[in-house]
């Protein structure tokens, strides 16, 4: 303290000067360097300030998690696969049932039908006709291979009966007129052959008087259906 | 109050600046800021307690963040960087929190 007191007061008050700007000086690198650094750990990326250590933890951490992950993807790849394979044979299962349904549907007359056949006109003015006639017509389609058939407004099927009522003839109970319109669906070539082959049904129906006539056609359609009785004996047995 | 002045520009410059950090100081930087820190406070308190020299305030403002710099230097070398920085942190924290207390009873008189 002595020896200020003794100093010049010019020196005296330059060394105060000079040791406020170094002050000033160093105040000002700290807030510099303070805002700099807040700005720095603010950053989007908050890994350029870690160690490296740290940043070998991290990395460690992050190496087995994608580990893991690559893991769970193959597992949930596997499942997919599963899932599909399992998918493909249910829905092929699917479509062959539904095809199956379908062609039952049109062999019991469930369902309405189109495609290549004959139509069958059969005139029987004087009635010279039986039931018996008429289903020899209906056997001969089936043997030529006729997969839908229909008379007058009924559909023919497994369990369809010919009767005779009254001198007229029933179709499952239903009496029908002549001229009787015959519609089946097969290949018209074939089924035309079948009905008029030498002493087959055309003639046996010509010579008991009625006249037959067939008609090749490349579109028919068989639109009546019949619903199915109800099964109350069978039941069916599993394969 | 040139002080308190000068911090404010030095926050403002920086804001404006905003320089990239070297990465040669970036493990430097918060310790030292922190040394600062604590070698201001005691400034002030110093200043309230009567007893402030500018030369002890410059020394010990240069000592404190080489200090801290050496510490956290020797630390990474050693391998126990990130402690040793924790530690440097919690004792300057420590000093700071004195230095607010003592500063706090200067200006509140509690």
């Amino acid at each position: 303290m002595s020896h200020e007191a003794t100093a010049p007061p010019r020196r005296h008050v330059s060394v105060r000067v000079t040791a406020g700007a170094v002050i000033v000086l160093l105040v000002a690198l700290l807030g510099f360097a303070i805002a700099v650094q807040v700005h720095a750990n603010s950053g989007t990326d908050s890994l350029e300030n870690l160690r490296t250590d740290d940043l070998l933890g991290i990395l460690d951490n992050q190496d087995q998690r994608a580990d893991r992950l690559r893991t769970e993807i193959a597992q949930l790849q596997n499942t997919l696969d599963q899932l599909r394979s399992s998918g493909d044979r249910s829905s092929a299962a699917r479509r062959q049932a539904r095809e199956e349904t379908q062609a039952l549907g049109v062999l019991l007359g469930t369902l309405p039908a189109h495609g290549p056949g004959v139509v069958v006109t059969i005139g029987d003015p004087n009635h010279h006709l039986a039931a018996e006639d008429l289903l020899d017509v209906i056997e001969e389609l089936r043997g030529a291979g006729a997969e839908a058939i229909q008379f007058g407004n009924r559909r023919v099927s497994t369990d369809t009966a010919f009767t005779n009522v009254n001198g007229s003839v029933a179709v499952d109970g239903a009496v029908q007129v002549a001229p009787y319109t015959v519609t089946a669906i097969g290949g018209p070539k074939t089924l035309d052959t079948a009905l008029n082959i030498p002493g087959g049904v055309a003639a046996a129906i010509r010579t008991a008087g009625a006249t037959m006539s067939v008609a090749e056609r490349q579109h028919v359609a068989i639109t009546v259906t019949r619903a199915l009785p109800p099964m109350t004996d069978v039941s069916p047995t599993g394969h | 109050m040139i002080a308190a002045v000068a911090l404010i520009i030095g926050v403002v410059a920086g804001l404006l600046l905003h320089p990239t950090v070297p990465t040669w100081l970036e493990p430097y930087l918060p310790i030292a800021v922190v040394a600062a820190l604590d070698a201001v406070f005691g400034g002030v308190r110093a200043r309230l307690d009567g007893v402030f020299d500018a030369k002890v305030f410059v020394v010990s403002f240069i000592s404190n963040v080489l200090v801290a710099a050496l510490i956290v230097y020797l630390g990474d070398k050693l391998g126990v960087g990130s402690q040793l920085s924790t530690a440097v942190v919690v004792v300057l924290g420590i000093r700071i929190f004195g230095n607010a207390a003592a500063i706090r009873r200067h200006l509140f008189r509690a």
